[in-house]
């Protein structure tokens, strides 16, 4: 694969380079998980950052990806969604010796029927999957998603097989949701709410009234505005749920304490755009104040310059003399090219300024924009190259 | 001089939904196209559904509250207004309309009943937002149209789909009742003339696949699609594509600048990866023509995406001259 660009300048952050292969040779560390919004190649970074502890250093990784680009799933030999991690064929371990890649995309709806599954008997399971309010939520509960990669994380960290997981986070609206998802569906299942529907208050104590007497006329709304065969839909999954998930609150206490752990490192990747560092900003401040073990920043699609010596107003000023003259139409528009690759870089180091001026002991590598996106093994290879070299 | 209610013309909905992939820019161009709808002494809303307040990040404001509010005024006596839709406000006007709930409301939201019900129920709670959305677009007032224009800072590319089509989403969980009512009525608001999608997208693999399953979804589901904005397109340079080393030493030369061989080497590098880099957005243009659907090509702001930027977005959406379709 060519590059979109020689590496001649420096890396637009002048912060100390952030040691990846120090961090996936580290036996210590068992999880590495990737976030940051969608589309700055959050998929892209974990996979190579698998293959790349796979070959180089000898670890038996998967990497759990959620909702990966067609052709990325494709370069992992995924060809369906079928929850269960394959390995990766065609990689070479001679470095490292003894490697593993495997790879999974991650089923939610999959996932949660094995949870439901796993918790009751086959006939209330049936009866649980009927019910088009597990249908609905299973697929399409907001925070469904980002629950069920945190219970496959704790699924495949239960085995004791892996030395290396490698998590993408979900392409979540906000960051943000893929912290909150396991705390608030255990809320959801285990809160007040959900009792005063199993359980309709006959009186209560005097501090409950109001809420009481609302949350009737709540129901009451609900079955004029639904229907009462919703109503009944709603008890019946929630009642489910109830015998079910007994200890789904501990669950997410379990998956929130292995995040915690120093086991696991968490890395931020974003682009130079002012939304994507915005994110990242957030992402950092949420994980420092949940104590969760921040490895640093990986600053996809930075474009660097093979000429900085020549200034973009010089270029400019240059291509207009070239414009005068007449017949140099090529030059000048390569001196053109030079000085908008400039500006955009002066951009970029400005934006990525923002986020290591706020966090300046995060450390940060930054990967060089590739012309095209990854399509296969080597594509991979490429990146993981260019993630711990760079910087 | 073409007048603005024929440039305008040329979007002809009421109802403008702007989708595409994440960091493809499209909250800037729905902003620039509301924008742009409000010249000629038009009133323009701008509408935010994803609780990010990106409307207000772009605008340099204070979070939006759930109100309409103008947040620019365009030469001409336009104006645009913002609202930032917060699902649970959506459902308590709404239980308010229909039931009268006053207190009782407050009481349900602080047992958590709202949040509740609006994500036990994400079909629920993409009704009230479109619900919302279509109530301002139809809203009159002394007989008289509020809102010139809508326009919908919609979710991204991947969910559009299963936001729009409120009908299937509601129909599994409400069988009969005012919501089944009520997103009929969406329902057949967003497949009528009245709406058109346009999905923002950059010259990039995965946005234009992104875009391109969009359109299939939306066109599966009968809503109507209208334009596809590439953001971001770069100037038309070495359009000959070819850059060789000698003819790059005599053009430095002439320009009087240094022509050693890592000047000479360091340019051509930039260019040829200039080159590859547009030979790939050809590809990926010529796909997007495919679709049949009008192309437009917005530029790259040197500057950021600033008011100035907003305008020139704007332009370049409405041009005074009619658009110039890629060929």
């Amino acid at each position: 694969m060519t590059r979109y660009a020689r590496v001649v300048t420096a890396a637009p952050t002048d912060r100390p380079g952030l040691d990846l292969d120090g961090l996936l040779a580290d036996p210590a560390v068992k999880i590495i998980v990737c976030c940051g919004s969608g589309g700055v190649g959050k998929t892209t970074t974990a996979a190579a950052l698998g293959l790349r502890a796979a070959e180089q250093h000898g670890r038996r990784t998967v990497v759990l990806t959620i909702d990966p680009a067609r052709r990325l799933a494709q370069s992992m030999g995924l060809t369906e969604l079928d929850n269960t991690p394959r390995q990766v064929k065609g990689i070479d371990t001679d470095a490292g010796g003894g490697g593993e890649l495997h790879a999974m995309m991650l089923d939610m709806k999959r996932t949660f029927d094995e949870v439901v599954q796993a918790h009751t008997t086959p006939q209330r399971a049936a009866e649980i999957f009927a019910n088009p309010f597990y249908q609905a939520m299973s697929s399409t509960f907001s925070g469904t998603q980002e629950y069920m990669a945190m219970e496959k994380l704790g699924q495949l960290r239960a085995t004791e097989e892996w030395d290396l997981i490698v998590v993408d986070t979900p392409p979540s609206r906000s960051a943000l949701d893929f912290l909150d998802a396991p705390a608030r569906l255990s809320r959801f299942l285990d809160g007040r709410m959900l009792r005063l529907l199993l359980a309709p208050a006959r009186g209560g104590r005097s501090m409950f009234t109001l809420v009481t007497a609302s949350f009737g006329l709540f129901s009451k709304a609900v079955q004029k505005i639904l229907g009462a065969q919703l109503l009944t839909d709603l008890s019946g999954f929630v009642a489910a749920l109830d015998s079910m998930f007994g200890g789904f609150r501990q669950r997410a206490d379990e998956t929130y304490r292995i995040l915690q752990d120093p086991q696991t490192a968490f890395l931020l990747v974003a682009t130079p755009e002012r939304d994507a560092v915005r994110e990242a900003a957030y992402f950092a401040d949420r994980l420092v104040a949940e104590r969760m073990p921040l490895a640093g920043l990986v600053l996809n699609r930075v474009h660097r310059s093979s000429l900085p010596s020549l200034s973009a107003e010089a270029g400019e000023a240059a291509a207009a003399r070239l414009d005068a003259a007449g017949d140099q139409q090529v030059t000048a528009d390569a001196l053109r090219i030079h000085a908008g690759l400039l500006r955009q870089i002066e951009r970029e180091v400005e934006v990525a300024a923002t986020f290591t001026d706020a966090f300046p002991a995060v450390l940060t590598v930054a990967v060089t924009a590739q012309p095209a996106d990854v399509h296969d093994v080597d594509g991979l290879r490429t990146i993981g190259t260019a993630l711990t070299t760079a910087g | 001089m073409v007048s603005t209610n024929e440039r305008a013309g040329r979007w002809p909905a009421r109802l403008h939904v702007v989708t595409g992939k994440g960091g493809t820019g499209k909250t800037s161009v729905a902003a620039a196209l509301a924008l742009g709808l409000a010249e000629g002494g038009r009133r323009t809303l701008l509408v935010e559904v994803e609780g990010r307040q990106g409307i207000a990040q772009l605008f340099e404001l204070q979070p939006l509250p759930y109100q309409e509010l103008r947040i620019a005024t365009v030469p001409g006596g336009g104006e645009v207004r913002a609202l930032a839709v917060d699902p649970e406000e959506a459902l308590l006007e709404y239980l308010e309309m229909f039931y009268r709930l006053g207190a009782a409301g407050r009481a349900l939201r602080k047992i958590g009943a709202i949040d509740f019900a609006t994500t036990i129920a994400p079909g629920l709670r993409d009704v009230l937002l479109t619900g919302k959305v279509k109530e301002s677009t139809t809203r009159a007032r002394d007989g008289k149209r509020v809102y010139d224009a809508v326009v919908l800072d919609a979710p991204p590319t991947g969910r559009i789909g299963r936001f729009l089509n409120v009908t299937a989403e509601t129909a599994r969980l409400a069988k009969m009742g005012p919501i089944k009512t009520q997103s009929e009525g969406v329902a057949s608001l967003l497949r009528s003339p009245i709406t058109s999608v346009h999905v923002v997208t950059l010259l990039e693999e995965m946005p234009v696949q992104e875009t391109l399953d969009a359109i299939a979804e939306l066109h599966a589901l009968q809503i109507p699609v209208g334009r596809i904005i590439v953001n971001g397109a770069r100037p038309p340079l070495l359009t000959g594509g070819k850059v060789t080393k000698t003819e790059l030493k005599r053009g430095l030369t002439a320009a009087g600048l240094p022509t050693d061989a890592g000047t000479v080497a360091g340019l051509h590098a930039e260019a040829k990866a200039h080159l590859t880099r547009r030979e790939l957005e050809e590809s990926l243009r010529a796909e997007l023509t495919e679709t049949g659907r009008p192309l437009v090509e917005l530029p790259l702001l040197p500057q950021g995406v600033d008011r100035a930027g907003l305008d020139e977005l704007a332009q370049c959406l409405l041009p005074v001259q009619p658009p110039r379709h890629h060929p």
